[in-house]
């Protein structure tokens, strides 16, 4: 349920957003507002994880699994992207 | 740069304080976290619809640029879930809601964190946090060798603005428009494609 609302505001704050592209003043404001929520959100998360003795004791196990889908994710994108550049971007120029 | 150490520290001062039992039980309650997420993803889009640059952008692309994001997405979730079946105590949903953080470590590990575990929330704050060193590094020997969407495809959603600097100065000014314009498609993606790899898969 919390998905569907979060996806849900998500999609009203791009249209009021839009209505308010041309207000600098209350999108700086925005901006900074997202900036603290993201530090407090973070800050929770940090908590919650550090109270949970079953991540902190498998901390390295962690970050070893977080290494490993990171090369995936990076080789993968590069690859593919490989491909896409020779065969839609190229042009003849760059041989 | 700057801008995830502020990050991971606040993260940090979290994570010791919660070892060492410092702080009242309220912060800890599911609902703050919850509430304050709720508040992120409104001003978040706010913060994205707003922006004038995305449409200014958008005016200026053919529609082949399309095909960048999209390299992005299947790369990263065909490249996570292969990585899947190597880690033994990861599933390829999991390893795919991560994949589809693109380099966006603060909105995607929040988000995994509260939708399915704090341990998935961790991995995905490593894992795209290393996202975007590796992009920062790499730029130009990814460039050389697979070519000028190299720096887009790793920065992922990062390549709208942190990542956005080296990406032109290793790829030309000429793909600077293409990495704002794939950054911000990934930064609308995020919460999308993670919820629905969560929810539906």
């Amino acid at each position: 349920m919390t998905s569907y609302i979060v996806i849900a505001l998500f999609a009203v704050g791009i249209g009021i957003g839009w209505l308010m592209r041309d207000k600098e003043k209350a999108r700086k404001g925005v901006d900074s507002a997202v900036t603290w929520s993201v530090y407090l959100l973070l800050f929770l998360l940090g908590i919650s994880v550090g109270i949970n003795d079953e991540i902190i004791n498998n901390f390295s196990r962690i970050g070893y699994k977080a290494f490993w889908l990171t090369f995936g994710a990076v080789v993968g994108s590069v690859l593919l992207a490989k491909v896409v550049y020779q065969f839609f971007f190229k042009t003849g120029n760059e041989e | 740069m700057k801008g995830s150490l502020i990050i991971l520290a606040f993260f940090a001062v979290g994570l010791v304080g919660g070892i060492y039992d410092a702080f009242p039980s309220w912060l800890l309650s599911e609902d703050l976290t919850t509430y304050a997420l709720f508040i992120l993803m409104f001003l978040v889009g706010i913060s994205i619809g707003s922006d004038k640059n995305a449409f200014y952008v958008l005016r200026k692309l053919n529609f082949k640029v399309i095909l960048v994001p999209l390299t992005v997405v299947v790369g990263s979730l065909v490249g996570t879930s292969l990585i899947s079946i190597l880690l033994s105590d990861i599933n390829v949903k999991e390893a795919m809601a991560v994949g589809a953080g693109f380099g966006y470590y603060s909105l995607s590990s929040i988000f995994i964190g509260q939708l399915h575990s704090q341990e998935l929330g961790v991995i995905a704050l490593l894992s795209n946090i290393f996202r975007e060193i590796i992009t920062l590094l790499a730029v130009p020997v990814l460039v050389k060798y697979f070519g000028k969407l190299a720096g887009i495809a790793t920065g992922g959603a990062t390549a709208m603005d942190t990542t956005l600097p080296v990406i032109v100065k290793f790829t030309g000014k000429d793909y600077g428009i293409i990495a704002i314009f794939s950054g911000i498609v990934l930064t609308i993606l995020v919460p999308v494609l993670v919820t629905m790899i969560l929810e539906f898969m």
